[in-house]
């Protein structure tokens, strides 16, 4: 920015202000803009800083953001005084087991639906885009019904198996993105005798790590927060997933707001840091595909 | 010669035989769970629209009266007005909001940093945030009134506690959750602009509000309007942050929402019947707005 001073840069006043003009534009674009970044960091800092501090420190007017001193005891009380170590089991399993199948059972599809000639392909295709407009709390109690006659309800198996064997969205992407690839090693792999399992397992599946990359990161944040289902299928504290244990807890310690930011803090973590590992492939994934979940 | 044609001939339609098997074992999962978990239910939830059933006893056919009732209803009524309500306050923000951080972004060299940031609450649950907000939503402690009253000496409305301030309160947070998620379109869509064209714009002497409005503008508009859709449809299926942030539907049942009020239906009062006809009325909302976005996406599609 220095260098707009210097001689050398000085091509003309016209020039001059434009150039002027437009860094003091950039400044200000700037400043917009980490304003806007320290709004949308402000719950997160104010959760982290609150979970630190104790209620008397909370409770202060104007707040002090540093916490003085520091209270590390709210994570060690949260995490006792729910099932928060259950909570984190159960939403561990619904979620591996439900990314994994998904994975699995969605890549399948896609690869019949981008590469297999049978009939009735393009209508069933057709017919798991459609899904796509089905909204899943227009479902929900035909579901409920369902998942009680099949007596799961308040098991871990009510959410697993619907979600693991149905994801129109994955379907599709990994259609979209197996569609792309060049057919010759296929058709080379064909030529020499492979089965399409052999196909399938070989070769379309060490090519479409990343869309699979970005498509189990995806599940794996949607089923990691989500809570329409579990609240209306799971009812005992030993089944609770995360979400319904932070839903319990702010039921039990409404006005402890340092236990409250603890709990969320913890809850947030796992998300966070496959976030951070992952951001690249979620970004991207839906700047490509213009769709969530 | 022709033995041989022939013989991979047949190979091939035998190829073509075993193909279909393998079709079906292939997409056999995912089928199966389409017709299960999707499909059924969606006929089954139809049926039910047309039934007097509590879940356990012997169903009623009443025909179309749980829509009449519902239709006439001051609950269902409640319910569709705080939904539409807060989807006017959070669809038109979210769109201008994160159109212009988008804009922002895209000139800045740190633009993959911002953007981060400003996704990160995209990937956080609406429970554990919610439970954050109120906080931030506390009226004699939270964030916002402590220092509206230091800074400015105003005295912050009640929030979460005020039937008026509980729909503001639940949309604010939400364009806060879901404004990342725009803008990462937004970005893209005006990554996907050419530059040919404002530069041409440039030479032709156009300064950088016209080359916004007549230039940038008209070509982002299938983004814009996909987002306009998008945000449309997620705002109808509003449900975590209602929940969370109210202990109870919120002060004159201000924040229930048409998916509170389905839930509240079915599995409080057990009415699936009335519950069903409010989810049908819901799904027919939402397919009105996918299938104009269709429509719409047809007529732009020369623009891309």
């Amino acid at each position: 920015m220095a260098s707009v001073a210097t001689p050398k840069d000085v091509s003309g006043p016209v020039e001059t202000t434009s150039r002027a003009s437009r860094i003091v534009g950039l400044v200000l674009l700037y400043v917009a803009v980490t304003v806007g970044a320290l709004v949308m960091v402000m719950p997160f800092a104010w959760m982290l800083l609150g979970s630190l501090k104790d209620l008397g420190q909370l409770y202060k007017v104007p707040p002090n953001w540093i916490p003085d001193p520091f209270v590390f005891q709210n994570y060690v009380n949260a995490w006792t005084s729910v099932p928060f170590a259950t909570g984190y089991i159960n939403s561990a399993i619904i979620t591996v087991t439900v990314v994994l199948a998904n994975l699995l059972t969605c890549s399948m599809a896609a690869y019949a639906f981008a590469r297999i000639e049978f009939p009735f392909r393009k209508t069933l295709f057709i017919l798991f885009l459609a899904t796509l407009m089905v909204p899943e709390q227009v479902t929900i109690i035909p579901l409920y019904i369902i998942i009680k006659n099949l007596g799961l309800i308040d098991t871990l198996l009510s959410l697993i198996i619907p979600y693991a064997l149905f994801n129109a969205f994955g379907v599709f992407l990994l259609r979209q993105f197996i569609k792309s690839l060049p057919v010759d090693l296929e058709e080379a792999a064909i030529v020499d005798g492979a089965n399409r399992w052999t196909i399938y397992w070989r070769i379309i599946m060490p090519l479409i790590r990343p869309a699979l990359a970005a498509f189990g990161i995806f599940t794996f944040l949607f089923q990691w927060n989500n809570f329409f289902r579990p609240l209306i299928f799971l009812n005992s504290i030993e089944n609770y997933t995360v979400p319904l244990a932070i839903n319990f807890f702010r039921g039990q310690y409404a006005t402890d707001f340092a236990l409250l930011m603890a709990g969320s803090a913890i809850s947030i973590v796992p998300v966070l840091i496959v976030y951070i590992i992952g951001q690249r492939h979620i970004i991207e994934g839906i700047a490509t595909t213009g769709l969530k979940q | 010669m022709s033995s041989v044609v022939k013989a991979s001939g047949s190979k091939l339609s035998q190829r073509r035989k075993t193909d279909i098997k393998w079709g079906y074992f292939f997409i056999l999962p995912q089928l199966f769970g389409v017709l299960a978990f999707v499909l059924f239910p969606l006929v089954y939830v139809l049926v039910l629209s047309l039934l007097d059933w509590d879940g356990l006893g012997e169903a009623t056919f009443v025909g179309l009266s749980n829509y009449a009732t519902e239709l006439t209803n001051s609950d269902f009524r409640n319910a569709l007005t705080n939904t539409i309500y807060y989807t006017v306050m959070v669809v038109p923000t979210s769109v201008v909001l994160s159109l212009m951080a988008a804009l922002a972004l895209n000139k800045l060299r740190l633009k993959n940093f911002f953007r981060v940031i400003y996704f990160a609450p995209v990937v956080t649950s609406a429970v554990a945030a919610g439970v954050v907000w109120l906080w931030v939503y506390n009226p004699d402690f939270g964030l916002i009134n402590t220092y509206l009253q230091t800074w400015f000496g105003i005295k912050g409305p009640q929030w979460l506690l005020d039937p008026k301030w509980v729909m503001p309160s639940i949309a604010i947070m939400s364009i806060w959750l879901s404004m990342g998620f725009y803008i990462v379109i937004f970005l893209a869509g005006l990554q996907s602009i050419p530059v040919t064209y404002t530069e041409a714009a440039q030479i032709d002497g156009a300064n950088r509000w016209q080359r916004f409005w007549y230039i940038t503008l008209p070509l982002l508009s299938p983004t814009t309007f996909f987002i306009f859709i998008i945000a449309i449809i997620n705002s109808f299926q509003v449900f975590d942050q209602a929940f969370i942030l109210t202990f109870d539907g919120g002060p004159a049942n201000s924040a229930v929402t048409m998916v509170y009020y389905l839930r509240e239906l079915a599995f409080v009062d057990f009415v699936y019947g009335r519950s069903a006809t409010v989810a049908v009325l819901l799904f027919a909302i939402i397919l009105g707005f996918t299938l104009l976005q269709f429509r719409v996406q047809r007529r732009w599609v020369h623009y891309e």
